[in-house]
């Protein structure tokens, strides 16, 4: 991508990307971002409804499952879609707490359902001092 | 990796390190090329690392990469020492298919083609982030997750034939909605009678070609008669059910043994297997529920533009699913838990599970071609139950990447090249038709010819598409 905040890489069946950041925060954010991509392109979605996640893992990995995976469920119970991160704070306990912003999907053309988050090919990981997510999403 | 032919069409990998049963691949040589380019075979040879896995880690002419296990695999469990696994059944359990018949011929279809199409597509919805038109309570949804097909039937929607014509009679036996969580309720309390995305299709095709007369007659289909395929799943609901348990096998038992995270089990009798049973039960459930409410809205919508159309349900066969089934082992019948992940029950002749109408013949199993290209339907067989715990492929397999598809193709190309060959399109973006492209699959009928000449399931009919909507 040209900011360098993620790169889609290939998948026979389904959909793999990087994200980065400088920090495990900024990796996420750019991680829920891909999942928007995927729904939505590049389309500006409005910022009408906010949102407050709280999601926790036992690592980052299944810390950034269980994050993404929230997008997931407001997405198909809520048909919310995001536009925008505006708070994420990850504790050392590894407990998240995001604010996050977006607009109820039926007001955009949708180009793919996400089923689900995988542990596929997972990780998160600091590399020199850039952090880095790797994710397959079954769709 | 160490691969050896046995014989035309049969590959084996040798049991080697932790692997407890060796491997086989049912694929032809053309097919076995494409396999090697990914982690298939690897998976393939990781499943047969896993407790009380019985006589083989198969995979079919399909094979390709999934998670943990491949898709186009099959495994069968001891109940005593094996283990139950939602790698095994994937996401989006119960992705399935069903094929209804109809009175009409081809030629009623053709020239209403683009009406057709638009019609369907407005009365059955893709459900991305709007929902359904279909309302139930969180109560009436429960009573939906232990009783499927047959539950809404009883609430109006469809007739008694169209549940007893579906796999296991619309509704597996074991569901308790009480081990579904709140989330995947909520995920798919919205979601019924919607097709989703991806590959999930509902398509209007006829009868292109008769392989077996006999059989095809037992069917009830003729050459040129029309008929309605809904390819789609349990939605939101299943890929949450699989991604809880996912989550609560490895609270339980940790993933550090295993060769991929993804092939998280339980043992089938420890209470965690049996609740993922349940709550998949549940989902496959759901699954059936959702075929049988689009199944009304086709015949609402197909009756009003055609007055005397009848329309029946011929079979619904799961892809996605892990059963418990009776099967021969060291020549002895036994109760297995049989995971088909990607594959379709293939069983012959006098197997009780099958209805009535069709113990004589065998099974119909369906197989959804890829849009634009032919699907087939087929018959079980005894040879099935004997070599591949009586399952069989359950479509073409990908070879091509989204990302691939979407550098290479153009929705806008593609629709235009399927009206070239007679076939009217509508699909909920040109993004979602240039990704589903015909290209980026194994060839149909090449599958379909090692099924075929290895006799797990056996050519009846090649159906052709008239109409397709798409998600």
């Amino acid at each position: 991508m040209k900011n360098g905040k993620f790169k889609f890489l290939p998948h026979t069946a389904d959909i793999k990307f990087q994200a980065y950041g400088k920090n495990p925060e900024e990796v996420f954010e750019n991680s829920a971002l891909v999942l928007k991509k995927i729904l939505v392109e590049d389309k500006k979605i409005r910022k009408k409804i906010k949102k407050n996640i709280i999601a926790k893992g036992e690592d980052y990995e299944s810390l950034l499952y269980n994050f993404l995976e929230e997008f997931l469920i407001l997405f198909d119970s809520e048909g919310f879609v995001l536009s925008e991160i505006k708070n994420i704070n990850i504790q050392e306990d590894l407990k998240l707490k995001a604010e996050v912003v977006g607009d109820r999907a039926e007001n955009y053309q949708v180009n793919e359902h996400i089923k689900a988050i995988t542990y596929n090919e997972m990780f998160v990981k600091k590399e020199n001092s850039k952090w880095i997510s790797q994710v397959v999403v079954d769709v | 990796m160490n691969l050896k032919k046995i014989s035309e069409n049969v590959y084996e990998i040798p049991k080697k390190g932790k692997m407890l049963v060796s491997g086989r691949v049912y694929a032809s040589e053309k097919i076995m090329k494409i396999v090697k380019q990914d982690k298939s075979l690897e998976q393939v040879k990781n499943v047969a690392c896993l407790p009380g896995i019985l006589k083989n880690s198969i995979a079919l002419a399909d094979i390709h990469q999934g998670y943990g296990f491949p898709i186009g695999g099959v495994a069968a469990f001891d109940l005593d020492k094996g283990i139950i696994s939602p790698g095994g059944v994937g996401y989006d359990i119960n992705c399935s298919v069903r094929l209804l018949k109809t009175n009409l011929t081809k030629k009623d279809i053709l020239k209403n083609q683009k009406k057709i199409v638009e019609a369907l597509y407005r009365k059955i919805p893709s459900g991305l982030g709007r929902g359904s038109k279909f309302k139930i309570t969180r109560q009436e949804l429960n009573k939906l997750l232990e009783g499927g097909a047959k539950y809404v039937v009883e609430k109006g929607y469809g007739v008694t034939e169209d549940y007893l014509h579906t796999e296991e009679g619309g509704f597996i036996n074991g569901a308790d909605a009480s081990k579904v969580s709140e989330r995947a309720v909520k995920r798919g309390i919205g979601q019924l009678g919607t097709l989703g995305a991806g590959n999930h299709f509902l398509e209007v095709q006829y009868v292109d070609e008769i392989f077996d007369k006999k059989i095809a007659e037992a069917f009830g289909l003729r050459k040129d008669q029309v008929v309605i395929m809904i390819h789609c799943g349990s939605r939101g609901l299943g890929h949450q059910v699989a991604s809880d348990y996912i989550k609560k096998m490895e609270e339980k038992y940790g993933f550090k043994d295993l060769p991929d995270r993804e092939l998280i089990n339980a043992p089938i009798k420890s209470q965690l297997g049996k609740d993922y049973f349940s709550a998949m039960a549940c989902a496959a459930n759901f699954a059936f529920a959702n075929k049988q409410i689009i199944t009304h809205w086709v015949r609402e919508e197909m009756k009003y533009l055609f007055q005397n159309v009848r329309i029946d349900v011929l079979y619904d066969v799961c892809h996605n699913i892990a059963k418990f089934e009776k099967h021969i082992i060291n020549g002895k019948k036994k109760e297995v838990c049989v995971h088909r992940k990607g594959a379709t029950r293939s069983f012959g002749p006098e197997r009780e599970e099958i209805p009535e109408a069709y113990r004589k013949t065998g099974q119909p199993v369906l197989i959804p071609g890829t849009m634009g290209t032919a699907s087939y339907v087929l018959v079980g067989t005894k040879k099935a139950e004997e070599l591949t715990f009586g399952s069989t492929v359950h479509g073409a397999g990908r070879v091509m990447s989204r990302s691939g598809a979407l550098g290479k193709f153009r929705g806008e190309k593609i629709k235009k090249e399927l009206a070239e060959k007679g076939i009217e399109i509508k699909a909920g973006s040109w993004k979602s038709l240039a990704e589903e492209s015909p290209k980026v699959y194994k060839d149909i009928e090449e599958v379909v010819k090692v099924v075929d000449e290895l006799g797990i399931s056996k050519k009846v009919a090649r159906l052709k598409p008239l109409a397709v909507v798409k998600g």
